[in-house]
């Protein structure tokens, strides 16, 4: 056990220490050889019930935290809205306290609206795990980030990290800053002015329009989503015009800095934000990052569960 | 037939910013109005109250309301929102339109004034709705709802969207002598918004509401009054840009006046941070800048009122995901310590002119007949204790509500005794 560890909740990066982030990036890396290979099951969480708890559509994030809660023995309940009290009315604090009395020692949540985990930490007596709030935070999501780059580069100190695309509505984004930032590295946000608010200076980050301008100085770019919807919403005139200006294709790569790392938290649109060749190529840690993740969230799940309040 | 009563407020320091009075007096009080100042013959008092220490003041208004009945009783109702006044010290109230159903016909004004007859706490006067159902269309019966009681016109809580729809509002208004109460706003810029667009807003990924949105409607309502003649009241005036453009109409001679809010002058975004809906309102709370611009614009007079926008929502309403919470929390009780705190104590303003803007200022915006000690007035008076350290708790409210961002807050100066048309409502404070 880590002595150091003494969080039940894991709401966003900005909480953790740096100490603490590198306490779930080293436990990750115990783990990632039973990542990478389903038969070698643990036992930490043998006898532990862990809820999915997802209000918002999710595939991967919702897998992933399913597949470490059963690597480390525990049971898993799936729970989707959708099909749930919540659209016959009830509070959603009233039903996760409801699932709470099903005797769950976990919670994994995943909501629209940014501050939902906190919400749930102050009502619920379980563990509460934030897997994406809003716009808000992900931090396993930038937790797995920075463990793929501790990774491939070998450190996060002192690199130039872009994040790159819709940072306005993107929790990637934040966790991203505020744990890279912890670690030492510097972030640069880049896309149209329109999705990259100016008053996220204030973070620490360095804001930029133009993508040629900065590739050169970047050793990895973070590759966000585009969400369509957000066109209708006069945020961008058009997917070409996106593409012209920020997506990542093979020739900008060129021109930028030898051995440049791309990462995407997907789901990626090919031919929108990069292109088939930068996204299956050498500088490409896309597919890696998914077994990374899986890795991390055990991590997580195993150094919250040990805390008992 | 009985006598009238006598009461006699025995050494207190007597302060009436209407008349310019601030001295260490009696005030006598005989039949529900005020008798005299100082000397009043050689009368026996039936009751005496000791204010050595006291201030004697004109009972506060509260021009900002929302009482909730008719439609959302579980929030408040007309007598539990009265009680939270008196405990406050209000003495009268200016309740808003957003009822369920609004208040824009004579009736429904009526039906407020009955109830508030039935509670027998403080005063309440309607504020109608300048358009029917609030929809923003079509003018309400105005010249109805003046009969039925109502002192201005609002459909606060939402703006009145359309220009036009606006100015023949101010047009008609003036006609009937009645003041426009304008929630600036423009929802297009602050859709989906949940508190002010700034560096918290995207450091937490909430959606903003952006100061220019409050602006763009506050410049139009100034130029609207200009045109139409009315008397235009900017209502919760949250940034620097707003008190701004009101100096500057007023410096033309526009008939335009503003008001701020407890919370406004003490709170700002960073509250957010811990993501408690009790720090949610519209307008948002802003920054330190622009609590800076408000109180230079106490200060100077172009905002003469203050005010709460008390509203009251249940705790399960409360109890949220943050952007389904409603907007809004309860002031009454706290009006009076939170505005020292803000104004007296930092040295910003001497006690008459914070108690002109809460007493003779907004009275004047309605154009009631309350808010002054003058010989003959209605015996409207609030006794505060200046100088009593307590500390907030809302468990302890007389409101319905408890959705209050200051409990645990130690606060100095409270309202003991409080008087309604002569008739003493509270003699000592149930706040603590």
């Amino acid at each position: 056990m880590v002595a150091s560890w003494t969080r039940k909740h894991l709401l966003g990066l900005e909480d953790l220490s740096r100490d603490e982030i590198t306490t779930i990036l080293d436990r990750a890396e115990e783990y990632l050889e039973t990542a990478r290979n389903p038969a070698a099951r643990k036992t930490a969480l043998a006898g532990r019930v862990i809820v999915n708890l997802f209000f918002e559509a999710s595939t991967r994030t919702r897998v992933s935290f399913g597949l470490a809660a059963r690597r480390l023995g525990a049971d898993v309940i799936d729970f989707a809205a959708g099909g749930s009290s919540v659209s016959k009315g009830e509070s959603f604090v009233d039903t996760a306290r409801n699932i709470e009395a099903f005797g769950i020692d976990m919670v994994v949540v995943r909501h629209a609206v940014p501050g939902t985990p906190h919400l749930l930490s102050q009502h619920l007596r379980a563990g509460v795990v934030n897997a994406g709030d809003g716009a808000h935070e992900h931090p396993t999501q930038g937790l797995l980030d920075l463990f793929t780059i501790r990774k491939r580069l070998g450190r996060v100190e002192g690199l130039t990290v872009c994040l790159l695309g819709d940072i306005a509505h993107s929790r990637v984004a934040r966790s991203n800053i505020h744990g890279l930032q912890k670690l030492g590295a510097r972030v640069i946000v880049c896309g149209p002015p329109t999705l990259v608010p100016s008053q996220i200076a204030a973070m620490g980050v360095e804001v930029a329009h133009d993508l040629d301008a900065v590739l050169p100085r970047c050793d990895v770019v973070n590759v966000l989503r585009i969400q369509f919807e957000r066109q209708r919403g006069a945020y961008f005139p058009s997917i070409r015009e996106y593409f012209h200006l920020y997506g990542m294709t093979r020739e900008r790569l060129e021109r930028g800095r030898e051995g440049v790392l791309i990462l995407a938290p997907g789901p990626i649109n090919r031919g929108v934000e990069l292109t088939p060749e930068v996204a299956d190529g050498p500088g490409s840690a896309i597919i890696e990052q998914v077994t990374n993740g899986l890795a991390v969230r055990m991590a997580v799940l195993d150094l919250c569960a040990g805390v008992r309040s | 037939m009985l006598p009238p009563i006598v009461i006699r407020l025995r050494g207190g320091r007597v302060i009436d910013p209407a008349n310019k009075i601030d001295t260490v007096t009696d005030l006598w009080i005989e039949g529900g109005v005020i008798a005299a100042l100082g000397d009043f013959g050689n009368r026996e008092a039936d009751e005496t109250f000791d204010c050595t220490g006291k201030i004697v003041a004109p009972g506060l208004i509260d021009m900002h309301v929302h009482l909730r009945e008719p439609g959302r009783e579980e929030d408040e109702t007309i007598a539990t929102g009265v009680a939270s006044a008196i405990a406050g010290g209000v003495t009268s109230v200016a309740c808003m339109p957003n009822t369920e159903p609004a208040l824009d016909s004579q009736s429904s004004a009526e039906f407020v004034v009955q109830q508030a007859r039935r509670a027998n706490l403080a005063n309440v006067f309607p504020i109608g709705a300048i358009t029917k159902g609030r929809q923003g269309n079509e003018l309400s019966e105005m010249g109805g709802l003046v009969q039925g009681g109502a002192v201005a016109f609002t459909d606060d809580g939402t703006p009145v969207s359309s220009a036009e729809v606006m100015r023949r509002a101010m047009e008609y208004a003036r006609g009937l002598g009645k003041a426009i109460l304008s929630h600036s706003e423009d929802l297009e810029l602050t859709k989906g918004g949940v508190m002010h667009e700034g560096a918290v807003s995207v450091r937490l990924g909430l959606k903003g509401m952006p100061s220019a949105a409050e602006e763009i409607m506050v410049y139009r309502e100034i130029a609207l009054a200009e045109i139409s003649g009315a008397h235009v009241h900017i209502l919760h005036v949250s940034t620097a840009g707003s008190v701004d453009l009101i100096r500057n109409g007023q410096k033309k001679g526009i008939r335009v006046t503003g008001e701020a809010c407890p919370h406004h002058l003490t709170l700002t975004d960073e509250s957010l941070r811990t993501f408690d809906t009790n720090y949610k309102m519209a307008p948002p709370l802003r920054t330190q800048a622009d609590i800076e611009a408000l109180i230079d614009g106490l200060k100077d007079g172009t905002l003469s009122v203050l005010a709460t926008d008390h509203a009251p929502h249940a705790l399960e309403k409360k109890t949220r995901e943050f952007d389904q919470a409603p907007n809004g929390i309860i002031g009454l009780e706290t009006f009076l310590p939170i505005s020292i705190q803000a104004l007296i104590e930092p040295g910003h303003l001497d006690w008459p002119r914070m108690l002109g803007m809460m007493t003779i200022a907004p009275a004047q915006v309605l154009g009631i007949d309350r808010g002054t000690l003058t010989p003959g007035a209605v015996a409207d008076v609030t006794v505060i204790d200046p100088d009593v350290e307590w500390t907030i708790d809302p468990t302890r409210f007389k409101s319905k509500s408890r959705n209050c961002p200051f409990g645990g807050w130690k606060v100095r100066g409270r309202a003991e005794i409080v008087m309604v048309g002569g008739d003493i409502k509270q003699r000592k404070s149930p706040l603590a």
